[in-house]
Order: structure tokens, then C-alpha cells, then sequence
């Protein structure tokens, strides 16, 4: 027992206070997460708008939790949600049992769902949190349309592999069709 | 494993201890396993018998080898010199002292299959995540648990148009056929309705259908169920859910007397789809399509959720529970007091529903008026069913599908198997494919269906069966039925032609053959049973037998009434004149009765209507009371097929809060101070079964009722009218279901030839058929029909024959050609 006892604690404050700070300023600066973390899901478009999801519920099979629910339909020349024959009709995802554990997008065949790094999700009502397919579809970029449409691509046989290319490809033909005018 | 049959001959001494070889047996080797195997047996079922199962796809225990896949190739070693090549064990038969080497043992074996596995794969789509069989596809699973994990095939794979509609609910992908064959040898071999086969040759080779002729076959859904990859599924079950979401309940099929097992698989309390489930007793592996696809009935907008009772403006409202039994039984009550209510129960109940029905009419309505049919009745067809039908089990001795498979002669009367219980068809046509069994029809029309049974037509004008059945003794026919192992199958329809049904016991009588009782609906023998009859108490007890009234009244501790109730026709006669004051329906549509105007105006007419219906009807809406209940799938119960089976069940979907008959009459019994003890299903069947079969005598078909013969043709157009109900032909249990009703057959007019050149007719132009009370136009289909007999589907456009032209099987009708625009 020292008399210096009752300012070593200050000691320590003092220290701090030329160290790194630690503590984040949320909800004002709110910080990045890790560029991998698990956050809300999203539902993936291709190049042209359509929905990479085909509605076969991979995601639901394997979700530990079973907080995942898909329904499937079916894709018609007329109305087109998907390229291929089958698309998620209807999709949800309820947030009150998600563990966050990616098992769902490691399942995707398409790479249609994948995870979002958006954490911001508490909410006072249930139904909130049960996230429908219009909640996590992926926001439509320039030279995205909203689905129902067509094929814009070309072929549907390459569009999972080859969309990336063929969007070029269409961008290229537009510059060059818009060139000589 | 070793036989453990007792040895017909003594072991040989070579053989090692405890392996004793019987006779028409063979020793054999499989991966070092000695085992004895019948002869004739193949390999891949004598190796399921040690528990090793060898990959197969086209290999199906019910129909014959082909070895189409080649997925089962195994090392085979006769007489120590092994065989060349790798066998098929699905085509191989075992044969003494050979030695087989599996997939286990053999590596030779195993690349064999391997290599196949790869080769089915060359040009099989990896689109399982939107394939409806992904997730119990046997080849998904193979490849899952053998196959390789990367393709060597660097090539574009074969693509053609997906998926091609063979017909409305067949939906075929060739992209994903392994060609196995199991479709087209199931259409060949067991429906034998041959529309879809093999086209093209080399890696075109495909499935196809011929450009005019759709997939049109009552049994088309089970191809669905046996194509080992997602090649065929179909349009009703596109994309609803995949197999990992359903939950899989056994149940029985509400649909005919047939009484298959199937399997319903649900999800979110809504049925997604049926299969046939797996009872060799009845229905072996297969069902039809209106058992597998016609479901969706229940779920439909014009579902009764809640009771509804009439109020003092007269209008149909919503009331609850409490309010509705009050209302019913004050008003059956008043009815019964006055002039008596009669019940007409149709004819789709569970035994425990119908026997609800049978003690409500005679405790709390002190009257045996109650009729399960639809259809016209009669005195003969009682005593007919009194003695020949009820009490008749497989375990007292009755027909059973079994023996119809064995039996040598089989005679149908007043029934066409294809339309009317399409299993029963497929059992026939098994006992004459397999067994060679000889199959006759009375009729005067030779169908298609009869053609696929090897049957042999006994012509006879409708009205005319009744002579032709009792001249049958002392032809072939009756020589065949003097034989052991013969069996006469007599239709509902029997009923409609006067004298027929004794004429046919009394031929059984005469010859020794059985004889067994094909009605159409699921309910009608578990009504007979349950005495949902005027002339029959329960378990087979006549009304007008003092003893055995007396012993339901003794089990019942009540007086039930002593006086036969009325038929069906007769209960809507008298209540139509004022000599009932009320009537208790249920699952009956009017259109189906014989006399629809007349029944409407009875029904419209009767003081006080209590409905008990699933769904809003022509009778819901004429009811004072209309009672929601139970659909078969949200109820447990039990069907008596025809056989006389018991077929009980569980109750697939609940959590509804809809309850069955068998309840709701027990509570409105208790609003009218009568105990039924039908609360429950198990309350129900124990009180039922502590009644018990009759003992007594059986009534005598002594008094045979008179013979009208028809007169002989004398106008020249006046045509005798041969009709029967067809397996689909839009009924209200088919109802919301537009693929399977597109699988429908085309509704045609069948006349003869010669009557067609009399006509000016050729086939496929328009013909009107027109009676008194009205007509119909249909196309000509020139068959093999008698010269003055017109042959018409039961149902026409969703209405039935007696609903628009008032006719029924024996009446006459004239024909014409159509006037107006012909289609030809």
C-alpha cells in the first residue's frame, strides 16, 4: 500500500488518452465492417436486370437456421424474371432466426444470393424483419431493366458464364451502332 | 444369406454345411457369398436379397428386363471360365455355380459402372437446382455417391427444345433422358396405351410421341413417378417445391372404389402433389391419373368454412356453430314429426361417416329412408347386394385382386375397368398378360379398354343383357366360369338394366364362379356396410328381419324403425309430393341423380334442407342449414374398396378446424337428444365393430323380377343408348385442376358403321343426339358398336346425360346429323 495508490488509476487514464482510440463514433462515423463480414443478404441481378435467382431453394435446404423460405415459378417467353426456365417466385428471409453463417451463398448455384456487408437491421417488429424478395433484390444499376423482360443478352445458355462479357460486348455494339451518327 | 426353405433334396456333399439347395433352386456366388436363388431369378435381385445393391436405372421389380441403362454391370464367372465382358445384372439370370463379383469386390465391376455413369452424363444437363426431380433423383444420387467430380466432356453438350408438353400434364425433357425406358415399357406393358416410344436413332435417339397423338393415358402419372431422372414430370407439379420441403403422409385415394394406397406430400398445409404408394395387395405400385393429380378440389374459392343458416329474409348467412345445430335440429325435428325426413348421403363417405349417417336416420330421425346412391335403385339390387356384397371380405373368402391375377375366366358385367376403377383395369390386364387369364364382357360396345384386357366382347343391346347373361351357362363362356378359378365382376351400372344383377348371381350360382361388386365410388361398399341403406342396417342386417333388428337395437339401446326405407328415387319422389318434410344431404350433386330437374324441384320444394357439403353446390344453395366438413384429406377415416378392404387412413392435413360428418352428426344427435357415439373415428369404428357381421340368413334372389325385353327396332333412327361415366369427364373432384382435365379423352358419339352410312355420318362429323326433353351434338366415332345402339360418354361438356337429354343407359334416343355447322 503505497500513497500513490489513489492516483495510479489516473495513470492509466492519462495513458490512454495518447493511445489509438478503440471505440467507434456510432452512429455518427460509423465504421466499415471487414470487407467479408456476413451481413444482410442480396439477391443478384445479371448485366440486363434479370434476377440470377432460379427459385431452387438450395438456400433453404441448407439454412441451419430454416430461416429461409423460396418458392419457385415458372419463367414464360411472355414473362421472364430469370434466364432458364425456373425463377424464386416468391423469397424471404426471416432475420429473427439468421445466424449469419453463409452456408446459403456458399449453396447458391448462380451466385444469386450473396452477403451485403449492411449490419443495420435491429427493429421492434417482427414482421419487419422477415425481408421480402422485393427487399433483397440488389438495386437496379444504369443499364439495368426491371424485370419482366426478355433475353437483352443474347443467348441464355451463356449467361451465367459469360454475362460480364457479353454486357461488354452489348456497351461495345452500342458505341460503335451510336459511332457514325 | 442362406435359404431357409425346408430341402426338397438332400444337399450334395460338396456343399458346405447349411446351405441346402431346394428344388428348382440354384447355388450361387455373389462377392464371396454362397446363396441359393430360384431359377429364372436375376442377378441383381438375388444380390438385393444379401443387401447389395447394385446401381440400376431401367431395372423396375414390375416391369420386364431390358437392360437399357447398363448401369449395372457386374464380373459373372460360370463354370470358372469368366464371361467376356461385364453382364447386366437386370437381364442376367442366375444359373448354377456362378460366381458373381459386384461393384464391391470387382474392381472391373466398378469401373464398368463408373465409366457408365459418365457416359449417361455426356449430355445430361447440370440444371438439378431447377430440375423438380433434383433431391430424389436416383441418378442425381448415384452420381452424388459414385460419380466423378469434374467432367472430362469438353464439348457442348446435345440440347433440344425443354421442356416438350407430350400432353396437357407430361411435360418431357430430353436433354435429361438416360433413355432407361421405364416410361415406355410401363405404357407397353402395364397400361398398354403405347402413345409415347422411342425415336430417332444414335445420340438423337429420344422419347416422342407420334405428331397427332398426344400422351392421352389414364395412367400417365406414373411414368412421372418411375423416370429415374427429371425427363418426365409434370405440368400440374412444375417448380412447386422441392422434395426436401415436403412432408410425406400414406394415404387412400378418394377417388374410386378401387381404394390405392398413396402418398401425399404437403407443404404449408396445402397438398403439392400425390404419388402411388406401394401395396402389392391392392394397387401395387401404380394409381391413375385422377387419384395422383386430382386434388386441388379441396383448396378451391367456393370452400364452406363456416355454417351457414337461412335467415327470416330467406338469404343464406354466416352463422356459428352453436346457431346452426340449434336451427337443424329443431328443424328436423319439426320435419320429422310431421311427415319424416329422408337422407341422402352419396356416395363418397368413410365407413365411420356413413355409419353416422345410418344411426342418425334411425335414432334420431325413427327412419330407415337413407340411400348412399346417386343413381337409380332397386329392390333386386338390394337383395343383390344383401346376399352376394355385403360381409364379403378378403378375410371371409371374397374376390381379391390377387385372384383376379390368377383366375383362368373372368366375366364383367355392366363394367368397363379403364373408365370406371382404372386399378382393377390394371390388374386385369396383368392376369391376362401374365397369366393368360380369358376376359369377357357383356356390352354392346368393344372398347379400347377391352381390347387391352385380350377381352372378348359378348355383345348384348343395352336392356338386353339380362338374356344374354343367363344364355351364358351353356356356352364357352360358362364352361370357363364352371372352371376353378373363375370370377364374375358385376359393375354398379347392373342395377340400371332390371333383372341383370340376378341374372349374373344367378349364373355365378349356377357355375361355381365368385362373383364381387365393382361400384364407382370410394364410399359406396363402406356404405353398404355401414347400412347407409333403406333395406340394410348395419353389417349387413335386414330391416325387415325381426332378429336381426333386434340385435341392433340391443347394441344401439334404442328402437329402430321396422318399416324398408325408400331408395334414392323414391326418397326425392316422395319429397317432392309432400310425403317427406324434410331431407339430409350430403355429397350429392343433383345433376348426378337420375331425374336432375325433378331432384332440384324436390330439393327446392322439401319444407326443411340440411346440407353437409365441402364445397357450395346446387344443394348448399337450395339448404335451410348447410353444415362445412371435412374433405377425405383433412380427416382420418377409412374407405371399403371394392374387395371389401379395409382402408383406413390419417388425416394428412389438419389444423384446419373442419370436422367430418361422423362429428357434426354426432353433435347435432345430441341437440336432438339422441347419443351416436360417431364423435371420433375410433368411437365410431368400436361401434361399429361391436355390432359385427350378420350371421343370419342371407335373402334369396328367388323372386326374380320381370325380364322386359325390349322391343325390336322399329323406327328406323330410334337408337338404344349404352352409356357409362368416363374417368375423367370434368367432376366436381376434378375440379381446379385444367392440365389433368386437358389429359381427358375427346367425348364422341360411337355408332357402327353401318348405322353411320344409314345416317349419312362418316367419322368425326357432327351428330345430334336429341331425346323429349332435349339434345346434344358430338362428333361420330365409327366403332365396333351393334347396329342400333349409340354409345355416348355419361358426361358431356361438364353436364350429365340425364341432366341434358334426360337419357340413361337402355332409353332410346334419335339420332341425326347435325344441321348446323358440322365438325368434321
Amino acid at each position: 500500500m503505497s500513497f500513490l495508490d489513489p492516483v495510479k488509476g489516473f495513470g492509466v487514464t492519462f495513458a490512454t488518452m495518447f493511445k489509438t482510440v478503440v471505440t467507434e463514433d456510432y452512429p455518427k462515423n460509423p465504421e466499415a465492417p471487414a470487407e467479408r463480414y456476413h451481413g444482410r443478404h442480396q439477391l443478384n441481378r445479371h448485366p440486363d436486370g434479370l434476377e440470377k435467382c432460379v427459385g431452387c431453394e438450395l438456400c433453404a435446404w441448407a439454412c441451419p437456421a430454416d430461416a429461409i423460405f423460396v418458392e419457385g415459378g415458372d419463367n414464360t417467353d411472355e414473362e421472364r424474371y430469370s434466364p432458364g426456365e425456373r425463377y424464386g417466385a416468391n423469397y424471404q428471409i426471416n432475420y429473427l432466426r439468421c445466424i449469419g453463417c453463409g452456408l446459403c451463398i456458399e449453396a447458391c448455384p448462380t451466385r444469386s444470393l450473396t452477403m451485403t456487408n449492411e449490419y443495420e437491421m435491429a427493429d421492434d417488429d417482427r414482421q419487419r424483419l422477415i425481408y421480402t424478395k422485393d427487399m433483397l433484390l440488389a438495386p437496379l444499376l444504369p443499364g439495368m431493366e426491371q424485370p419482366p423482360h426478355p433475353l437483352r443478352l443474347g443467348d441464355s445458355e451463356d449467361y451465367y458464364v459469360k454475362g460480364p462479357e457479353l454486357l461488354r460486348d452489348r456497351t461495345a455494339n452500342r458505341t460503335n451502332s451510336e459511332g457514325p451518327q | 444369406m442362406t435359404s431357409t426353405l425346408p430341402a426338397a433334396t438332400s444337399p450334395a456333399p460338396q456343399d458346405p454345411p447349411g446351405l441346402v439347395v431346394p428344388e428348382g433352386h440354384v447355388k450361387l456366388t455373389i462377392d464371396g457369398v454362397e446363396l441359393t436363388a430360384p431359377k429364372g431369378e436375376l442377378l441383381i435381385r438375388s444380390a438385393e436379397r444379401i443387401g447389395t445393391a447394385i446401381p440400376r436405372f431401367c431395372d423396375h421389380p414390375l416391369l420386364e428386363p431390358v437392360g437399357a441403362c447398363r448401369q449395372c454391370l457386374v464380373e459373372v464367372e460360370m463354370g470358372g471360365r469368366p464371361m467376356p465382358k461385364p453382364q447386366a445384372a437386370c437381364t442376367q439370370t442366375v444359373a448354377d455355380g456362378m460366381v458373381v463379383r459386384t461393384q464391391l469386390t470387382s474392381p472391373v465391376a466398378e469401373k464398368a459402372q463408373r465409366s457408365n455413369l459418365e457416359f449417361l452424363l455426356l449430355n445430361h444437363p447440370l440444371d438439378c437446382p431447377v430440375c423438380d426431380k433434383g433431391g430424389e433423383c436416383p441418378l442425381q444420387n448415384q452420381v452424388m455417391a459414385n460419380g466423378s467430380g469434374h467432367s472430362r466432356m469438353v464439348d457442348t453438350k446435345r440440347t433440344f427444345t425443354k421442356p416438350l408438353a407430350i400432353s396437357t400434364q407430361i411435360l418431357l425433357d430430353r436433354e435429361r433422358c438416360v433413355l432407361c425406358q421405364r416410361c415406355t415399357r410401363f405404357s407397353d406393358q402395364i397400361a398398354g396405351d403405347r402413345f409415347i416410344d422411342l425415336l430417332e436413332r444414335g445420340s438423337s435417339q429420344q422419347i416422342g410421341i407420334a405428331t397427332d397423338q398426344p400422351f392421352q393415358s389414364y395412367f400417365s402419372g406414373n411414368t412421372i413417378q418411375i423416370c429415374p431422372v427429371g425427363a418426365l414430370t409434370s405440368a400440374a407439379y412444375r417448380f412447386r417445391s422441392r422434395p426436401f420441403d415436403l412432408v410425406s403422409t400414406p394415404g387412400v385415394c378418394e377417388h374410386c372404389a378401387g381404394g390405392c394406397a398413396i402418398r401425399v406430400d404437403w407443404r404449408r398445409g396445402e397438398v403439392t402433389r400425390r404419388m402411388a404408394a406401394d401395396d402389392p395387395q391392392v394397387n401395387e405400385e401404380w394409381n391413375c391419373d385422377k387419384g395422383r393429380f386430382a386434388f386441388t378440389y379441396v383448396g378451391l374459392d367456393d370452400r364452406l368454412t363456416k355454417p351457414l343458416v337461412r335467415n327470416a329474409d330467406g338469404v343464406l348467412a354466416e352463422a356459428s356453430w352453436t346457431e346452426a345445430m340449434s336451427a337443424a335440429a329443431a328443424g328436423l325435428a319439426t320435419a320429422r314429426d310431421s311427415a319424416g325426413v329422408g337422407v341422402l348421403t352419396g356416395g363418397r363417405l368413410t365407413v365411420t361417416d356413413a355409419y353416422a349417417y345410418a344411426k342418425f336416420a334411425r335414432l334420431a330421425l325413427r327412419t330407415n329412408d337413407i340411400d348412399f346412391r346417386t343413381r337409380a335403385g332397386s329392390a333386386e339390387e338390394d337383395t343383390f347386394l344383401a346376399r352376394h356384397v355385403v360381409g364379403n371380405t378378403p378375410e371371409t373368402g371374397g374376390v381379391t385382386y390377387t385372384d383376379l391375377e390368377q383366375a383362368k375366366t373372368i366375366l364383367l358385367v355392366g363394367l368397363e375397368p379403364e373408365e370406371e376403377a382404372g386399378i382393377l383395369f390394371l390388374r386385369l390386364r396383368k392376369s391376362w398378360r401374365q397369366h393368360g387369364s380369358r376376359i369377357y364382357s357383356v356390352g354392346a360396345v368393344k372398347t379400347r379398354g377391352l381390347t387391352k384386357l385380350g377381352g372378348i366382347l359378348v355383345p348384348a343391346v343395352p336392356g338386353a343383357e339380362p338374356g344374354v347373361v343367363a344364355g351364358l351357362a351353356d356356352s364357352p363362356v360358362g364352361e370357363g366360369l364352371r372352371a376353378a378359378h373363375a370370377v364374375l365382376l358385376v359393375g354398379e351400372r347392373a342395377a340400371e338394366v332390371p333383372g341383370l344383377l340376378t341374372a349374373a348371381a344367378q349364373l355365378a350360382e349356377s357355375t361355381g364362379a365368385r362373383i364381387a361388386w365393382v361400384p364407382r365410388r370410394a364410399g359406396d361398399r363402406g356404405a353398404v356396410e355401414a347400412g347407409a341403406l333403406g333395406s340394410l342396417l348395419p353389417g349387413g342386417r335386414p330391416v325387415d328381419g325381426p332378429a336381426a333388428r333386434a340385435e341392433v337395437e340391443k347394441s344401439w339401446g334404442a328402437s329402430v324403425p321396422d318399416r324398408p326405407g325408400r331408395n334414392t328415387g323414391e326418397i326425392l319422389a316422395a319429397a317432392a309430393a309432400g310425403e317427406l318434410a324434410g331431407l339430409v344431404v350430403a355429397g350429392v350433386s343433383i345433376e348426378d341423380l337420375p331425374d336432375p330437374t325433378a331432384a332440384a324441384k324436390a330439393l327446392a320444394g322439401v319444407g326443411f334442407l340440411v346440407s353437409l357439403e365441402i364445397r357450395r353446390s346446387a344443394v348448399t344453395d337450395l339448404a335451410d342449414v348447410v353444415f362445412p366438413v371435412a374433405a377425405s384429406v383433412e380427416k382420418d377415416g377409412a374407405y371399403r374398396n371394392w374387395e371389401g378392404r379395409d382402408r383406413p387412413y390419417d388425416a394428412t392435413i389438419t389444423g384446419k378446424g373442419t370436422l367430418a360428418d361422423a362429428r357434426v352428426l354426432d353433435t347435432l344427435g345430441v341437440e336432438m337428444d339422441v347419443d351416436l357415439y360417431t364423435q371420433t373415428v375410433k368411437a365410431a369404428t368400436a361401434d361399429l365393430q361391436r355390432l359385427g357381421a350378420f350371421t343370419g340368413p342371407r335373402p334369396t334372389l328367388a323372386e326374380v323380377p320381370d325380364r322386359p325385353t325390349r322391343p325390336a327396332v322399329e323406327e328406323p333412327r330410334g337408337f338404344l343408348l349404352a352409356t357409362w361415366r368416363m374417368n375423367l369427364d370434368g367432376g366436381s373432384l376434378q375440379d381446379g385442376e385444367p392440365y389433368l382435365a386437358g389429359t381427358a379423352r375427346a367425348e364422341v358419339a360411337r355408332i357402327s358403321a353401318v348405322a353411320a352410312a344409314a345416317l349419312d355420318l362418316t367419322d368425326g362429323s357432327s351428330v345430334t343426339v336429341s331425346t323429349a326433353r332435349g339434345a346434344l351434338t358430338l362428333p361420330v366415332e365409327i366403332s365396333p358398336v351393334a347396329d342400333e345402339v349409340v354409345w355416348l360418354p355419361g358426361r358431356v361438356a361438364g353436364a350429365s346425360l340425364a341432366s341434358t337429354i334426360g337419357a340413361g343407359h337402355g332409353d332410346r334416343v334419335h339420332l341425326a346429323a347435325a344441321t348446323t355447322k358440322g365438325g368434321s
